[in-house]
């Protein structure tokens, strides 16, 4: 190592402080899944973010959580969470209502690179909650539908009951600029669609492999399947990205649990090319 | 550097030393002696300093021996490190209080303390400055390290007996002091003799020199330090090479050797927290009985606990060899893709604390042998 004299250290804004933010609107979109529409108490303040980036959610004396950024990037006004109730501060978080408040730190990480290739087919993967973080991305392609070929999304969720955001998808599905196929792991009575996991839909999903950008979120693996399966059909590598979930309690690299290998999932990720990645994560518990 | 005057001091000069400081709001911290181990305290004069001791290290082990002189810093390196105070163990980050039902966020940490720093080694120098990198370097820094950073003399010591687990001139860190000190001293003791020499490194330490009016040293006793140092590097029973450690510890991931290096390992946790380096840390947020106040607080966590990578599902580390893994492959290679450093300073400590005597260089050692490429 080389030892050089320290250099002159400034002292910032404090990252770890929250911002107060009110819950303007609670939706349940599943059992076990929920949205907040959040705005900043202070008036005035925007909230800007890119698609895929997340927020540091703190609810009062029960905890922080990472949870990714749902809305739409153009409405500054307010900020999106769609969260799934799976530990004790998803669980107190769920329990909040309409005018309780929320600490918030954010907007942290990488983006998808909505603008990296205009004119190309986009294909959106997404697996149970992993369609929340690739909403943001949705609506700011649907925005610049021109800028782009194809567009498509493969939604996969376990039943029929765990489908987020029914509503919205009946109202894609019904642009003819916007490829929505959707299956399900386990069907039930009345379920007239696809049945399987969601890498059989992407074989015989229209677009052309050689002019693809493909955007993947959902459970670890899952996306490596998925990137496994676009591969195969001739989907360049470095045009597949995917978003990683490890443990963060900072959210801007100072704490150390999200590493993975030589990156930190909070700021170098949580979206990551899948070249970037590809040698680590077919690797058990790194 | 250039080439700053140097300075002489009888050994009881260092309570005028203090004296300046504590008069100046400072406190002072430095090497004593507590619970059979060198550590890092407050002291108030020379008298508490591990006069006349030594400490004998080898792996997973640490014991205190009397010297046969009456060296103040005749000794290595402890279980503490600087860190402690930089990177306190436990620190709330912030307060906050429910208020006619809404609730408000407070910032805890205004105090502003100053600290002299004594007896810093080379190696813990080091430390500091990838630390300085880690917090203050980045997009997004720590107020409350950056704050206490700027308020710390440096007080610099030379190694001139280096410990059986050292091993700083491999990775680069030692054992001369040459950067990042405010003053650097060299202690010199002969059969009649008992001095050191002294150095500015800062513009406050040249300050402090001049107000205390110590005499310039004569140029024998300049020699006479300037012999120890140098003859301390053939004085390592340890060395390792790094080279290409990076590439060949990242190549190896799914090597057996894992499991065999890791066979003993207790996940204890120890060589992170005495590791100068390490600065993974967790978060709690707790709150008063009565749920009206909430604190954040900030404590020293550990790769080796199971809880560090847990998601909902598990901990995506759950095997010891693979949190094992984790922290050498960090320390001696993916650090460097992190911060453009090692993460080691060759202090020894993680071998001397670790119950079982898990040897780090050893490890390496191994892994560059290793023929085995996946």
């Amino acid at each position: 190592m080389e030892v050089s004299e320290r250099e002159i250290l400034v002292v910032e804004k404090n990252p770890m402080l929250p911002q107060i933010f009110q819950i303007r609107s609670r939706k349940q979109e599943t059992s076990d899944t929920f949205t907040l529409e959040l705005e900043p108490v202070e008036a005035g303040v925007e909230f800007i973010f890119k698609p895929g980036q997340f927020n540091m959610l703190y609810v009062f004396g029960v905890g922080e959580v990472p949870i990714s950024i749902s809305g739409d990037p153009e409405k500054v006004s307010r900020v999106t969470h769609t969260t799934r109730m799976v530990g004790t501060v998803t669980k107190a978080m769920g329990k909040l209502k309409k005018g309780d408040l929320i600490g918030v730190r954010g907007p942290f990480g990488s983006s998808w690179p909505v603008d990296k290739c205009s004119g190309c087919d986009v294909v959106i993967v997404a697996g149970g909650i992993g369609l929340a973080p690739l909403r943001p991305a949705i609506y700011y392609i649907l925005r610049r539908r021109e800028n782009y070929n194809k567009a498509i999304l493969l939604y996969g969720a376990r039943t029929p009951d765990d489908i987020l955001y029914k509503h919205e998808i009946e109202k894609w599905k019904s642009r003819f600029d916007f490829e929505v196929y959707v299956t399900v792991d386990r069907g039930t009575s009345g379920w007239k669609g696809n049945v399987g996991v969601v890498t059989t839909l992407i074989p015989r999903a229209p677009f052309d492999p050689q002019n693809t950008i493909a955007f993947v979120c959902g459970p670890e693996i899952m996306m490596r399947f998925t990137a496994l399966e676009l591969i195969k059909r001739g989907v360049s590598e470095n045009n597949i990205f995917i978003s990683m979930e490890r443990n963060m309690k900072c959210g801007i690299g100072l704490c150390g649990h999200c590493q993975f290998g030589p990156v930190f999932v909070c700021k170098d990720g949580p979206v990551f090319s899948y070249s970037q990645v590809k040698n680590l994560i077919f690797k058990r518990e790194i | 550097m250039k080439q700053e005057k140097s300075f002489y001091l009888a050994p009881y000069d260092l309570n005028k030393v203090f004296e300046y400081f504590k008069s100046r709001g400072y406190k002072v911290f430095g090497p004593t002696i507590r619970d059979e181990a060198i550590v890092y305290d407050e002291i108030a004069s020379v008298d508490d300093l591990p006069v006349g001791w030594m400490d004998e290290q080898a792996p997973g082990f640490y014991r205190l021996k009397k010297r046969n002189d009456k060296a103040f810093f005749g000794y290595v390196v402890g279980p503490h490190s600087w860190k402690k105070f930089l990177f306190p163990p436990v620190l709330t980050l912030f307060e906050a209080k429910r208020e006619n039902g809404k609730f408000k966020v407070y910032d805890v940490n205004t105090a502003n303390e100053k600290y002299v720093f004594v007896g810093v080694r080379a190696c813990e120098i080091s430390a500091i400055l990838i630390q300085d990198k880690i917090f203050g370097g980045g997009q997004y820094t720590d107020p409350n390290y950056i704050k206490r950073r700027g308020n710390v003399f440096l007080i610099a010591v030379n190694c001139t007996e280096p410990g059986n687990n050292c091993f700083c001139a491999s990775t680069g860190t030692g054992p001369r002091v040459v950067a990042g000190f405010d003053v650097l001293l060299t202690e010199v003791i002969r059969d009649d003799l008992h001095y050191f020499i002294g150095v500015p490194g800062s513009e406050k330490g040249e300050e402090m020199f001049v107000t205390l009016g110590f005499r310039e040293a004569e140029e024998f006793e300049i020699k006479e330090a300037e012999k120890d140092v140098n003859e301390a590097i053939n004085k390592f029973k340890r060395s390792v090479d790094l080279t290409d450690a990076v590439e060949v510890l990242q190549e190896n991931y799914e090597n057996p050797l894992w499991e065999k290096v890791s066979e003993k390992c207790l996940t204890c946790g120890n060589c992170t927290m005495v590791c100068p380096t390490c600065f993974c840390n967790t978060i709690e947020d707790v709150t008063d009985l009565a749920g009206q106040v909430a604190k954040r607080i900030r404590r020293w966590d550990s790769c080796f606990t199971m809880d560090f990578s847990y998601i909902h599902g598990g901990s995506v580390r759950y095997s010891v060899m693979s949190r094992y893994r984790q922290w050498m492959v960090h320390k001696l290679s993916t650090w460097k893709n992190q911060f453009g450093m090692l993460g080691c300073v060759g202090c020894g400590r993680c071998i001397t604390w670790c119950p079982v005597g898990i040897d780090i260089v050893e490890n390496l050692k191994l892994f560059k042998e290793s023929t085995v490429k996946l």
